[in-house]
């Protein structure tokens, strides 16, 4: 067996603008250089919170189910939506609590802090330690070159509309330049007020 | 070299799977079932590690009939919540001491809002619901096939006529001999075996 983090493929890109944040995904699931499925989306809504993973398809599906249960119930609890921060740190424990046997999953978080109204993003590794960013944040197996085009298109201060040009650019042309993702796009702008989810048509070879 | 296909059409699901029992390069039986019956509308193919395959598919499909009996026959799940029913239990043996080594496709008709399911799972609970499927080495060669004739909303004749097809494709370039597909269609009226 190969990588487990490389068996099905799959990109998520985040990105931070002015008093708004862009999360993307690519669409495919594939078991090595075979496609199986063409709309398998990797952002999953949790209130104001928004979760992108990649890795494992299994473990994407069973991590996005036990979130959706950890959110619920604390939203129960606390009788309001969890904040893109304190999800973070659920996910990062949650991963942690797994130490010596991973799910193999790279999560990336996006959100506005309804609170405060400040744009937060971050990633993580499998085991749970938060990569903090002020620009952008980039997991799967396009990760690479989702740098490249990130680092070359991303500016500071965009506005929604400039974002999502940017983050789903961003995103198509990395996955253009990866066999294991691409397949369609999925682009999410957020801002505190308005989130606009967008389907994005890419190449199908 | 175990075959298993999936299609779905405007108002029907077809399951098919090879009559082979393997066991190496030794066909024990040419006859054999690899599907089960999970409820009026639901049912499974399955292939992969022999002893897993049909504990596992007898083990869902105890529990599957169990929820329809505690809810008076009435209440049905539907294909989708049995496909996640499927994955659960799948995934939670894949992180147990031995699991499963079974891939499934899970066909269904979703009689509350008329339209036909199709679930593709493999051994490590990854599930995707797709317009046509198949798993082991009919992938290479069915999907292909798939790709360019299938659509979703052909009728049943032409389902049979794209099954027939794949049939032939595996006959000429598979090495051994799968005697031949066992076929299901599940409709509104529900399950039902054919002659390919």
């Amino acid at each position: 067996m190969s990588n487990p983090f490389s068996m099905n493929g799959g990109a998520v890109v985040a990105m931070v603008g002015k008093d708004c944040v862009a999360i993307g995904c690519d669409l495919r699931l594939g078991m090595q250089a075979l496609t199986v499925s063409n709309n398998f989306p990797k952002i999953f809504s949790y209130g104001d919170a928004y979760l992108g993973l990649t890795g494992l398809a299994t473990d994407v599906t069973t991590m996005s189910e036990l979130f959706r249960y950890k959110v619920n119930m604390y939203r129960l609890r606390e009788e309001r939506d969890i904040e893109p921060e304190t999800m973070a740190n659920l996910v990062s424990s949650t991963l942690y609590e797994r130490r010596f046997g991973p799910y193999f999953v790279s999560p990336v978080i996006a959100g506005i802090n309804q609170r405060t109204g400040k744009p937060f993003i971050c990633g993580f590794d499998s085991i749970g330690c938060i990569d903090f960013a002020k620009d952008f944040i980039v997991s799967g197996t396009a990760s690479d070159q989702l740098f490249g085009t990130c680092e070359s298109l991303w500016e500071p201060d965009l506005e929604p509309e400039d974002l999502f040009e940017t983050c789903a650019q961003a995103l198509l042309n990395a996955v253009d330049r990866d066999a294991l993702s691409g397949w369609g796009a999925h682009v999410y702008v957020i801002t505190k007020d308005k989130i606009i989810k967008r389907l994005l048509k890419g190449r199908q070879d | 070299m175990e075959v298993l296909l999936g299609i779905t059409g405007k108002d029907f699901t077809l399951i098919a799977a090879s009559k082979a029992a393997m066991r190496g390069v030794t066909i024990l039986k040419a006859t054999d079932d690899k599907t089960k019956t999970l409820n009026s509308h639901t049912m499974m193919a399955y292939s992969g590690e022999s002893g897993d395959t049909v504990q596992f598919a007898e083990y869902i499909q105890a529990n599957v009939q169990l929820y329809g009996m505690r809810n008076n026959s009435n209440w049905q799940l539907s294909p989708s919540a049995v496909a996640s029913l499927i994955r659960h239990e799948l995934a939670r043996s894949l992180r147990s001491r031995n699991p499963y080594h079974v891939n499934l496709l899970v066909g269904g008709f979703d009689v509350t809002e008329n339209k036909p399911h199709l679930y593709w799972l493999d051994y490590l609970a990854a599930q995707a619901s797709l317009p046509y499927a198949a798993h082991g080495y009919a992938q290479y060669y069915c999907l292909s096939i798939l790709d360019k004739h299938h659509h979703p909303d052909i009728d049943l004749e032409k389902g049979i006529e794209l099954l027939k097809m794949c049939r032939d494709e595996l006959i000429n370039r598979l090495p051994i001999d799968f005697k031949g597909l066992l076929v299901k269609v599940i409709t509104a009226d529900g399950i039902r075996e054919i002659e390919l």
